[in-house]
């Protein structure tokens, strides 16, 4: 069982990244299942979606509180909300941001965590570019692909195929390679 | 084929298929994403020979449904909360002049306070107002449950509700098959009204009877829920024989025939029920679960058959019967009348509170100890209601709750769940 817990507000598409990501995993043969944290659907206010990828059916139904992965598409929800609670010693995290994990103060994170296991990826940015709008999930589940490797860039890719139709699936996906590389090979990134 | 879907969406398909002539429902908090589902279909086309009507009210959906059923057309609806509580009185009528409709329940709380979140208590308000209630354990179960109850509503001229869990569900992805238009048609024979509204030839439905006779009338209603339960029965073992999988029944047993601990439970939590009671097991602890598939009508005596080796049985109930305990658990024990065992209540997930694992495991835990009480609220937070509670004891004439604990929290907002 591979959970992720994706922490962002109303309108930044936490919900479809969720979506996204169990349909990558489904594409893959894996079992997935995705939920959102059920709050008041409203712009701006914090959301958390759940995905749980694994190879057997999955029966739970509990909210995700020990993630093997986070993915925070709002850096202002870090000190707001508890976003790291429960994750896991070898777990991920990957934060939208154009600041690394250290000008973010998130140094103590580094000394619990192997730095290798928490990246920022510039996903606003990335999706402005690709899409003209700055919604990061497409992004971020790409860095996510790289940095875990529980789905590959061409699940991702299909899942935002199916998902979308015309500029919006070409810009996601473009938005998810970037994302993608980022981690992969961030020299060239 | 699999695929991976949105519950909602999932069943708007299956209902499709299902060639519904009328869908009625009013598109407001709390509907659900599945009449939006069916609505596009129905618009963009892919449905053909329904009429979408967006009504005023839920009380005029279900009026809608009434009326169209009576003209004999295969009708659906859908609503949730106090939306299900607005149909209230048409809910009787349906049921009482035997119009099969189908209508999906997307299980919520009831406010006041405000609570958007699930819970059964609608469902379990509406327990007894005449229609056949389903509870579907995930959403391939929910999209099953649909085709399933077509079939029986229309062989009973009952209608029925299929409860799924609000947003645990409804809003959950997840793998499943949607049926084939060809597997929906070979298994759901063309609705033939057992009555029908004609203009041309009029007549009256649903008469006054009198105390002559009304005594009858309800007995009669109440002989052919007891007969629905072989309907309900035959019409899941004929979907496992054509679909390959099992949906729908009257119980559905995990490991109970030998084990001393049972938990009963309606809905989505016996996933979740499921894992921890498959844990237990491992470390040699005498456990079983059982999901209550049909809750109306209320399988008593296979319920009974399925206790026959337990010693304690652990009621999981997400409603509470304010004033006396719980709702589920009082149908337990009146079936248990001939094999009175321990019956323990325990009141869990009410208005979206997560039922986890690791709260199952200390309840089963002091269950299987000896200590569980009769009635059990799981994760109360005590301190907070004894604050609540002190100057009640103390003479103080209560004000509301909800807001006197908002404040003492500090906080509007909720907590993710």
């Amino acid at each position: 069982m591979f959970a992720v817990r994706i922490h962002g507000r109303g309108g930044q598409g936490v919900v479809t990244a969720a979506e996204l990501l169990s349909l990558a995993a489904f594409t893959e043969g894996l079992e997935a299942q995705a939920f959102p944290s059920f709050g008041s659907e409203r712009m701006g206010a914090p959301v958390v979606a759940f995905c749980r990828i694994d190879t057997e059916p999955i029966r739970l139904r509990e909210p995700i509180t020990e993630p093997d992965a986070l993915v925070i598409q709002d850096p202002t929800l870090l000190h707001h909300v508890e976003v790291f609670g429960g994750l896991r010693e070898d777990g991920c995290v990957l934060i939208n941001s154009t600041r690394s994990i250290e000008q973010l103060g998130l140094s103590e994170l580094t000394e619990r965590h192997r730095p290798q296991r928490l990246a920022s990826v510039p996903a606003s940015e990335l999706a402005r570019t690709r899409l003209g709008r700055p919604i990061p999930n497409a992004a971020l589940l790409g860095a996510l692909a790289a940095q875990t490797g529980i789905v590959s860039l061409a699940a991702l890719t299909s899942a935002i195929n199916d998902r979308f139709t015309g500029a919006t699936a070409q810009g996601n996906a473009a938005a998810a390679t970037d994302g993608f590389l980022h981690i992969e090979e961030p020299a060239h990134a | 084929m699999r695929r991976q879907l949105e519950g909602s969406q999932a069943v708007a398909q299956t209902v499709a298929r299902c060639r519904p002539q009328v869908v009625s429902a009013y598109p407001i908090t709390p509907q659900t994403h599945i009449v939006e589902g069916i609505s596009r279909l129905v618009r963009s086309g892919k449905l053909t020979g329904c009429e979408f009507v967006n009504v005023e009210s839920e009380f005029a959906a279900c009026s809608v449904a009434i009326g169209a059923s009576a003209a004999g057309a295969r009708t659906y609806t859908a609503t949730a909360s106090q939306g299900l509580l607005y149909m209230a009185e048409a809910l009787f009528n349906a049921s009482g002049l035997g119009l099969p409709i189908v209508m999906t329940v997307a299980n919520r709380a009831l406010g006041a306070p405000i609570n958007i979140w699930n819970d059964h208590s609608d469902a379990m308000a509406l327990r007894d107002c005449g229609w056949i209630q389903l509870y579907a354990a995930d959403n391939q179960e929910a999209v099953d449950l649909h085709v399933q109850a077509y079939r029986i509503a229309e062989e009973l001229s009952l209608p029925v509700m299929v409860c799924m869990d609000g947003f645990v569900l409804t809003h959950a992805f997840e793998p499943l098959e949607v049926p084939t238009q060809e597997q929906v048609d070979a298994f759901l024979p063309v609705f033939e009204p057992r009555q029908l509204l004609d203009p041309d030839e009029p007549m009256t439905i649903g008469a006054m009877v009198g105390p002559e006779a009304f005594t009858e009338v309800r007995y009669l209603a109440h002989a052919k829920h007891i007969h629905a339960l072989d309907t309900i029965t035959q019409t899941a073992e004929d979907f496992r024989e054509r679909f390959g999988r099992a949906s729908g029944g009257l119980l559905e047993s995990h490991h109970t025939a030998e084990a001393e601990t049972v938990v009963v439970a309606l809905g989505s939590v016996l996933g979740t029920v499921v894992e921890v009671v498959d844990e237990l097991r491992e470390q040699g602890v005498s456990i079983g679960a059982l999901a209550v598939k049909s809750y109306r009508p209320f399988p008593a005596q296979e319920l009974s058959l399925a206790l026959r080796a337990a010693k304690r049985v652990v009621v999981l109930e997400r409603a509470l019967a304010v004033g006396a305990g719980g709702i589920v658990s009082a149908d337990v024990r009146n079936a248990l009348w001939q094999h009175p065992i321990d019956v323990h209540t325990v009141i869990a997930g009410l208005g979206g509170r997560a039922i986890t694992r690791k709260s199952l495991r200390t309840l089963l835990d002091s269950a299987a100890g000896g200590t569980l009480g009769e009635l059990e609220f799981l994760d109360l937070r005590r301190e907070i209601v004894e604050r609540q509670l002190q100057p009640i004891e103390a003479g103080e004439r209560p004000g509301p709750h909800a807001e006197s604990i908002l404040r003492e929290l500090g906080a509007v907002r909720a907590e993710p769940v």
